[in-house]
């Protein structure tokens, strides 16, 4: 067959025999708008995202100037309405998502030991077209609105009726670029694996980092497709005066939205889960000097995770009143899907038992990660648990619950990736000084920060107010939260100020800084643009380790043989 | 205004036996989480102690790659706790939504959620009011739920769950309170610019307090006895009536565009918890309702002070 000769050999995959020979010859910094290789593209989504990231950060610590004090008048309901919904949509969809993203674009070929990502044009049209979207949700500040009815956006809230200025219209069009952008993207990520992998890399030798973006890249395609119908009903009930949503005509329905809404929002909170999962699964190992623990069962529960994620929607609906018995199946679905979770923290953590451990920032990170997603595990579970939810929904405590999840947990995972790639996408160590203020602050500053919000939910503070009466404790436990975030901040700008000082000062790397084991450290860092010279015979999931200790190699375990 | 908001709303004070079963639910959850949570880390913090590698020798430790026995163990055992944990929740789920109509003679409530204020109705003795929800201790509170506009969320934590006010889907809540007392509640769904001040407030009375309240609140609002008194009932009619009712005032239509102020004078309250209800208090609310709960639906009127002196004494008349 034809298409064999593009697949999974090696050889295949060089520069002149590569379907889409790359464009980007001779212009300087234009390059970057004509490049369709894999690592400009994903240094660009995650360059964006770094940006987005400051931006969503300024947003944080406006609502937390806001709620220092009860009846603070900073910020007027309306504005703060815009910030808060903006910090979410921006960390969100432009942040956590297009960085693992742009993160798998670069690394991902790499690991797998490929040329380029399968459809080369295609990526590059994804990150434009991403980058639109995120242009185009803050364009609306050019019409003297954002907006402002939650990342959410609940109808009827946000209908026409009710949020009448177009800062939603260009939130909802907005999303939907960066929605096509995302699908681009992991329709590129699953055929590169499919197809491009280096000879002799089965599933089951694919590293686990590769496999979490297969299952990330899976639901995205199930989950950013409902998103995107959902937001062009949205337009059209705002803009054609269509009734999908508006209760009380014809047939609309208000609770429609939120079926539609988190049939995308709870995959998607695995979308920004999943990508972190990979790193640890890849970081831990390797400061840790010793292969995953049950590597079988840390893929297998990323798919159990990945099948789970699409049948426990309504744990996000508890409060809508949907009755007892819907309520009761999906708090047995949402309960379930904290078995294969906790697999893969039991995984990581016992990795590191009888390891030699290198406490360098990757894995302080990855340790710190473990214990705040733990916080955010248990307190999920109780969220599944329904009468909780009843009570807890919608206030302070969900708000910890999510950011132990997606900055404990995720933003965690990434920042551990993130000193652990950055001498391959640069050539040099980022400042392991700079890395430890960053990750003590940041772990200081993000409990101090998140922890006191479970206090105030159970003390009956509920989320996205602008402000509070001067109830017992509330002042405070908010005083103590916002100090935090700013503790945090701080945390970031070191973290940024690091990108940038080891860029031009940062120790030379070499190929192989960390001694790790997966594909991307056989080539130069930075690699050449073909990415790889030569590549290693790929007889485990631990090639190179296998070429540095023949004697222990891997392939000779008790490593089951499995085949693609 | 401090005293308003001087008592505790936690989930963990409950004065009902809905909102303690939850509670109680929530202990049992935070122990068994702790336990795992302690375990966990415990484990983590060992390892970075025990295993840290200063020197960074190039010796490798054991290759271990799994051991299936201990895979399914901490599958198996975290599925048991969650199967449990499955059962109480399922009982408690039915211990805190009982049937419609219990069987201990209810109160029945209609609550109508509005941008940004709530809407209560006691349709056994045509008692409306705002804000301020009086029922009597001991007896559950057949309260059902509508929403004019946006979601809304009712929630008084010590008192029960939290259920959403829902446009064209109108959800059943039942609530009761222990003893008597004030309870502090929240719209607890964002619903635009007014969300922080939505607050509701729960009196339980004792059931003969409450009859005399329901009694009180049944009758129309009282008649002017002053001149002032009667230049604001004046103006109420020209202008207030066209979205507030006031039984007894002569203009009214019984119009729920904004909160119904019958007896007005005999609340906590106004704005839904923005500021006490004082003549004072008042006054700066009809000064300008936008600079006090910004967004409201009430526009600023351009009040001249004698006609605010006037329509304060009207409301206020007890």
């Amino acid at each position: 067959m034809a298409q064999k000769s593009m697949g999974a050999a090696p050889e295949a995959l060089s520069p002149h025999e590569h379907p889409f020979p790359p464009l980007n010859r001779g212009w300087g910094w234009l390059t970057w708008f004509s490049t369709t290789d894999h690592k400009k593209i994903g240094i660009m989504y995650m360059v964006t995202s770094l940006f987005f990231f400051g931006v969503g950060g300024i947003e944080a610590l406006l609502i937390r100037i806001q709620l220092a004090a009860p009846n603070a008048k900073v910020l007027s309901p309306q504005e703060y309405d815009a910030i808060f919904t903006m910090h979410g949509t921006t960390m969100i969809f432009l942040v956590v998502m297009p960085i693992f993203i742009g993160l798998a674009n670069y690394i991902l070929p790499l690991m797998v030991g490929a040329r380029d990502v399968a459809f080369p044009r295609l990526n590059a049209l994804g990150y434009w077209v991403f980058l639109l979207g995120g242009i185009v949700i803050y364009l609306a500040l050019f019409t003297g609105s954002l907006a402002n009815a939650g990342w959410f956006s609940y109808a009827p809230l946000s209908e026409s009726a009710f949020t009448s200025r177009p800062g939603l219209d260009y939130w909802a069009a907005g999303l939907i670029e960066t929605g096509v952008g995302t699908i681009a993207a992991a329709v590129n990520l699953i055929v590169t694996v499919v197809r491009y992998r280096a000879t002799g890399m089965t599933w089951r030798r694919l590293p686990l980092f590769v496999w979490m973006m297969v299952i990330t890249s899976l639901l995205i395609l199930f989950a950013l497709t409902p998103l995107n119908a959902g937001l062009i009903m949205l337009l059209g009930d705002r803009i054609l005066h269509m009734h999908f949503f508006r209760a009380n005509a014809s047939g609309g329905s208000a609770i429609l939205w939120q079926h539609i809404f988190w049939f995308f929002g709870h995959p998607e909170v695995y979308i920004m889960a999943l990508p972190a999962f990979g790193i640890m699964s890849e970081v831990v190992p390797v400061f840790s000097r010793k292969p995953i623990f049950g590597y079988t069962f840390v893929a297998g529960s990323g798919i159990a995770i990945g099948l789970l994620s699409f049948g426990v929607w309504v744990h996000h609906m508890f409060a809508v009143g949907l009755g007892v018995p819907m309520n009761a199946a999906f708090s047995a679905t949402s309960m379930l899907i904290a078995v294969p979770t906790g697999v893969k923290i039991f995984n990581w953590s016992t990795t590191m038992f009888q390891g030699k451990l290198r406490l360098d920032t990757p894995l302080l990170f990855a340790a710190a990660m473990i214990i705040q997603f733990v916080i955010g595990g248990i307190t999920g579970v109780m969220f599944a648990v329904a009468p909780i939810d009843w009570q807890l929904t919608d206030t302070y405590f969900v708000v910890a619950h999510f950011h132990y999840v997606l900055f404990g947990g995720s933003m965690f995972g990434l920042w551990a990736g993130i000193y652990y790639w950055y001498p391959k996408v640069t050539g040099r160590m980022m400042s392991e000084r700079l890395g430890k203020w960053h990750f003590w602050l940041a772990v200081i500053g993000f409990n101090m920060t998140f922890f006191v919000q479970h206090i105030l939910g159970v003390m009956g503070m509920a989320r996205r107010v602008y402000t509070y009466p001067n109830l017992p404790g509330y002042g405070t436990l908010n005083l103590i939260s916002t100090i935090g975030a700013f503790i945090l901040g701080t945390a970031v700008v070191l973290f940024l100020w690091n990108i940038v000082w080891s860029f031009r000062k940062g120790k030379v790397a070499g190929d192989n800084p960390w001694d790790a084991w997966t594909l991307e450290w056989a080539t130069t860092s930075p690699p050449p643009e073909h990415n790889f010279e030569r590549l290693p015979p790929v007889r485990s999931a631990r090639p190179l380790f296998d070429l540095a200790h023949p004697e222990l190699a891997d392939a000779h375990a008790a490593q089951p043989e499995g085949n693609a | 205004m401090h005293s308003l908001y001087s008592t505790a709303n936690s989930v963990l004070s409950p004065a009902s036996p809905y909102a303690q079963n939850i509670a109680h639910l929530f202990w049992v959850t935070f122990w068994i989480s702790m336990v795992i949570l302690v375990l966990v880390s415990a484990f983590v913090i060992f390892n970075l102690i025990r295993y840290r590698d200063r020197e960074r020798s190039s010796e490798l430790p054991p290759q271990t790659h799994g051991n299936t026995i201990v895979e399914i163990t901490w599958t198996t055992i975290p599925f048991a706790i969650l199967v449990v944990l499955f059962v109480l929740t399922v009982q408690s789920m039915e211990a805190v939504t009982p049937p419609k109509h219990p069987k201990t003679d209810p109160v029945n409530v209609d609550v109508v959620a509005h941008q940004w204020w709530w809407e209560f109705r006691y349709p056994g003795s045509k008692v409306v009011t705002a804000n301020e929800l009086h029922i009597p201790v001991g007896k559950p509170i057949d309260i059902t739920l509508t929403s004019v506009d946006v979601i809304h969320d009712f929630w008084v934590p010590e008192l029960g769950r939290k259920i959403d006010a829902v446009p064209a889907h109108p959800n059943q809540l039942v609530i009761e309170a222990d003893k008597p007392g004030v309870y502090l509640g929240t719209c607890a769904e964002y619903c635009g610019a007014g969300h922080a001040w939505m607050r509701i407030r729960v009196y339980a009375q004792t059931p003969a307090d409450y009859q005399t309240w329901l009694a009180g609140q049944a009758k129309p609002h009282p008649a002017p006895t002053s001149a002032a008194e009667a230049i604001g009932m004046g103006y109420f009619d020209g202008k207030c009536a066209e979205c507030h009712n006031i039984t007894g005032s002569g203009g009214s239509k019984g119009q729920d565009v904004g909160p119904d102020l019958t007896h007005f004078g005999t609340r906590d309250t106004l704005g839904a918890g923005v500021l006490a209800n004082t003549p004072a208090d008042l006054r700066t609310w009809l000064e300008n309702p936008q600079a006090v709960k910004p967004g409201v639906h009430m526009p600023n009127l351009h009040l001249s002070t004698s006609q605010i002196d006037a329509l304060v004494a009207y409301l206020e008349a007890k």
